[in-house]
């Protein structure tokens, strides 16, 4: 089929008022450039994972190479907090803490199944998914993943900074809920769409 | 009394040093008369912190804890006199799980328990499980469990080492150490396919045979992986730092050690000459030539040197493994545990009622009890299993040696500084997923 | 510096077993443990009952006499379990079956395992004597024991829970009537979890220690002092 007879033919428009101007782009690449290419991680490690990581930031799978090996302990230092293990509801709170203590702009990686969806954990200790306390930028699924499966998510990770554009104001913004809002759900109304034993769909599983 | 620039000589009462050899605080202010000044503190701090206790949180999350360890100490200064520790940060439920899980499926929970032991770990839950069921697994299997649980005991000593001498200070060895783990971590890949929760064991058996050429690359790390042992030991079992940060902290006697259950490195390194694979073997232990260090110091320098001979002795063990490994099978021939090939259960109808049951009820033990321990490089790992005669056990216990270690901290760590604290809680060589379960 | 402990071997009490890898173990029948016998010889009221199954010793005990028992283990020269690997307790499947607390003893001198039980019906208070006299290995162990069962050891310095955090409120884990998943929904547990403010979480004794307890506010020194948190 030609150009002209493709239904979107007329989709490419040619508006320069409405495009960044020369100066934004060049900035907007001159900032993402820099943070992507020096994440300086928060290695909240609990577990497995943890062990995983400590593998990709040594000499064989070097996180280096990112510019991520200075490893911040102190949340208030640190870009990406990665949460590499199972997260109990013991540490729910501290996990929380340590995101509000981060200063924007900050990412999360869920490395590992444990903290993106709670993996074979499903019982009464373990939040299912740190993206229920925690907003999550990129899920790493693996038990633990290879260093190698890390690094890619890391790189997915550089490129989401890559696209953030400086004239975008709601990107950076922490949403409170809004009880005005149309997909606000109150909390009782939560109690009763999740039944006694949660959201977990596999009730029957391994006959319980 | 004035401050006067002039050089004085001071006879101190002591030589500087103290009891366990570090420096003693001396008078940084010297009066006209050239004897000692208190410093007084600036009137614009509060005026009653002298003499109070500081309570210091460290962790849960925290460089230095291996793990979410949360310990709250209170503080003289910089001596500690009391240490609460918290755990429970990492409590997953484990032995819950295992109630409603079969025997087979149990396995892949040992692994992410202790994951820095984790074949070894699994090697222990399939000798319960074998027990309870009153199986004999074939003598090819025994040597290729003996190395896997040595290969683990390694590779927990070599994570161990490093992240110790991360905490102390030193870099370098944590960048060997894992090179190290690297080597095993492609062993145990080209046997069962993961690195680090390989599952590697199945009830009456193996997950899976070495392939082919894997002895040779056994033999190969075996000959080089004491290069780096001794490299290690270069760098650090004499280097005055080292030793300066490590002797004499946190000294558990003999007596004490027992009375607190400590096990493993931890109760060697007091002097009690027990170890699990010498005292109530298992997989024909008794048989291989091998030597358990022990320490007489009791503090985290023996420890050390307790755990880097261990890693020496564990290439020992492998090298008699591999000398003796005999061929056959590796799984038990016996249709309640383990699965028929493939081409017979699509064809026998026995074979496929059998792999039916096994699949989806799984393999069935008589009612009982069994607690089998083995030396995991933490201690004493045991599993406590009751079964009452149905697929999946009726309590599932975990005996975690890192547990029983770490509740001595606060006795190991009274008396000492705040950065003691740190390697006295790197010496335990406690992994908060065998802890908090 | 001392001059370094002597090292304590193993083995070396009369009557050792000689160490060898167990054989063709079998599920019922197996040679019982001397120290059984010895029991049952000393404490002829306090035993009830001895069985061996897969080649262990178990003795059942009077849940009264638990500290005695220990307590004779311990000292007496021909018996000297000094090593307490575990405490633990069991729940059967069956809601008839007693709570069973068992106890793992190893006599390092004389290489020997002994498992001791004793059984606490369920319709009445779950309460046994805490061995910490004994055995400071008691400690933790019998904390989780709490935790997990609600079992109250009777004479142990701090019995608080370990794993789950101090109101925990959902129960105790590992009975066989609490759920996989627990007894709140997702979203109820992941709320008690977040309002609990982890700082808030040092023990009454950690709270003296800062004598921070008199500056904390009035309502929240009140709420502290009357135990059990609603709402946390």
């Amino acid at each position: 089929m030609g150009l002209m007879n493709r239904p979107d033919a007329r989709a490419v428009t040619y508006d320069p008022p409405s495009q960044d101007g020369w100066v934004a782009t060049r900035l907007d690449f001159l900032v993402n450039w820099a943070r992507a290419n020096s994440l300086w991680p928060m290695p909240f490690g609990t577990a497995c994972c943890a062990i995983e990581f400590m593998a990709s930031a040594a000499s064989r799978f070097d996180l280096a190479r990112f510019g991520m090996e200075r490893m911040s302990f102190s949340p208030r230092q640190a870009d990406v907090l990665i949460c590499a293990g199972r997260v109990p509801f013991k540490l729910a709170p501290v996990i929380r803490r340590i995101w509000q203590q981060m200063p924007q702009p900050k990412w999360c990686i869920a490395m590992g199944a444990c903290a993106s969806t709670g993996n074979i954990f499903d019982n009464y200790a373990v939040v299912q998914g740190i993206d229920t306390i925690i907003p999550v930028d990129v899920y790493v699924p693996g038990c633990p993943p290879r260093p190698e499966g890390l690094m890619y998510g890391i790189m997915m990770l550089q490129e989401k900074v890559k696209r953030e554009r400086m004239k975008d104001q709601e990107l950076r913004h922490e949403m409170v809920p809004d009880p005005t809002s149309k997909l606000y759900i109150p909390p009782s109304a939560i109690d009763e769409l999740s039944e006694p034993f949660g959201n977990s769909v596999h009730q029957t599983r391994s006959g319980l | 009394m004035a401050t006067t620039k002039r050089t004085v000589e001071v006879a101190l009462a002591t030589s500087g040093l103290d009891a366990q050899g570090r420096p003693q605080r001396t008078p940084l202010v010297v009066g006209g008369d050239g004897s000692a000044v208190a410093l007084e503190a600036p009137p614009a701090l509060e005026p009653d912190l002298a003499g109070e206790h500081m309570l210091i949180n460290i962790g849960p999350q925290h460089p230095a804890t291996h793990g979410v360890l949360r310990l709250v100490l209170e503080l003289d200064g910089e001596t500690v006199v009391r240490c609460i520790p918290h755990i429970g940060y990492l409590h997953c439920g484990f032995e819950k799980l295992g109630e409603y899980r079969q025997y087979n499926q149990i396995l892949p929970l040992t692994d992410r328990e202790d994951y820095l032991n984790a074949p070894g770990n699994n090697i222990g839950m399939a000798m319960g499980a074998e027990r309870l069921f009153g199986i004999e697994i074939t003598e090819r299997c025994k040597v290729l469990r003996v190395i896997a649980a040595e290969l683990s005991r390694i590779m927990s000593h070599l994570v161990w080492l490093g992240t110790t001498c991360i905490d102390i200070g030193a870099f370098t060895p944590f960048l060997w150490a894992f090179q190290e783990r690297e080597r095993i971590y492609n062993l145990i890949e080209d046997w069962v396919g993961a690195r680090l929760t390989p599952t590697i064991t199945r009830v009456g058996g193996l997950a899976a045979d070495v392939p082919d050429g894997w002895l040779d690359l056994l033999t190969n790390f075996v000959r080089t992986f004491p290069r780096t042992v001794d490299e290690i030991d270069r760098m650090l079992t004499r280097n005055a730092i080292w030793v300066g940060r490590t002797i004499g902290l946190g000294v558990m006697t003999p007596e004490d050690a027992v009375n607190y259950g400590l096990s493993g490195p931890m109760l060697r390194a007091s002097g009690v000459a027990y170890d699990v694979r010498k005292d109530f073997p298992y997989y024909d232990y008794e048989t291989y030539d091998f030597d358990v260090p022990v320490g007489t110091n009791g503090d985290v320098y023996d420890r050390f040197l307790v755990r880097v001979e261990e890693m020496r002795q564990s290439i020992r063990i492998i090298e008699q493994a591999m000398a003796r490994l005999p061929d056959g099978p590796i799984n038990v021939d016996d249709p309640r545990v383990i699965l028929p090939h493939k081409h017979k259960a699509t064809s026998e109808m026995e074979s496929m009622i059998h792999h039916f049951k096994l699949v989806m009820e799984g393999p069935r033990p008589p009612a009982g009890e069994c607690y089998v321990a083995m030396e995991s490089p933490k201690g004493e790992k045991g599993y406590y299993m009751v079964s009452d005669g149905t697929s999946k056990p009726v309590r599932w216990r975990i005996r975690p040696p890192s547990f029983v270690n770490l509740s001595a901290i606060p006795r190991m760590v009274e008396g000492h500084l705040l950065s003691d604290v740190i390697a006295i809680n790197a010496s335990i060589d406690i992994v908060m997923g065998e802890i908090d379960r | 510096m001392s001059d370094g402990f002597t090292i304590v071997q193993t083995g070396t009490g009369a009557g050792a077993e000689t160490p060898a890898t167990p054989r063709h173990v079998t599920h019922r029948g197996g040679a019982p443990n001397p120290s059984a016998e010895a029991l049952r010889a000393h404490f002829p009221d306090a035993v009830r009952q001895v069985e061996v199954v897969w080649g262990e010793t178990s003795v059942y005990v009077e849940p009264a006499r638990v500290l005695d028992v220990a307590r004779w283990l311990h000292d007496e020269p021909g018996q000297r379990y000094e090593f307490l690997a575990d405490v633990t307790a069991v729940e059967f499947r069956d809601p008839e079956q007693p709570i069973v607390v068992v106890w793992h003893l190893r006599s390092l001198a004389l290489r020997r395992f002994l498992r001791l039980k004793a059984e606490l019906p369920k319709g009445a208070p779950l309460v046994v004597p805490s061995v910490w006299p004994v055995f400071k290995a008691a400690d933790w162990l019998e904390r989780e024991c709490f935790d997990m069962f609600g079992i109250r050891f009777e004479g142990h310095p701090d019995l608080r829970r370990i794993l789950m955090w101090e109101q925990y409120r959902e129960g105790f884990p590992l009975r066989k009537d609490f759920p996989l998943r627990g007894r709140f929904s997702r979203s109820e547990q992941l709320r008690q979890a977040l309002a609990a403010n982890p700082e808030a979480r040092y023990s009454m004794e950690e709270l003296s220690i800062a004598d921070a307890f008199e500056d904390l506010p009035t309502e929240m020194r009140q709420r502290l002092a009357s135990g059990p948190r609603p709402g946390e």
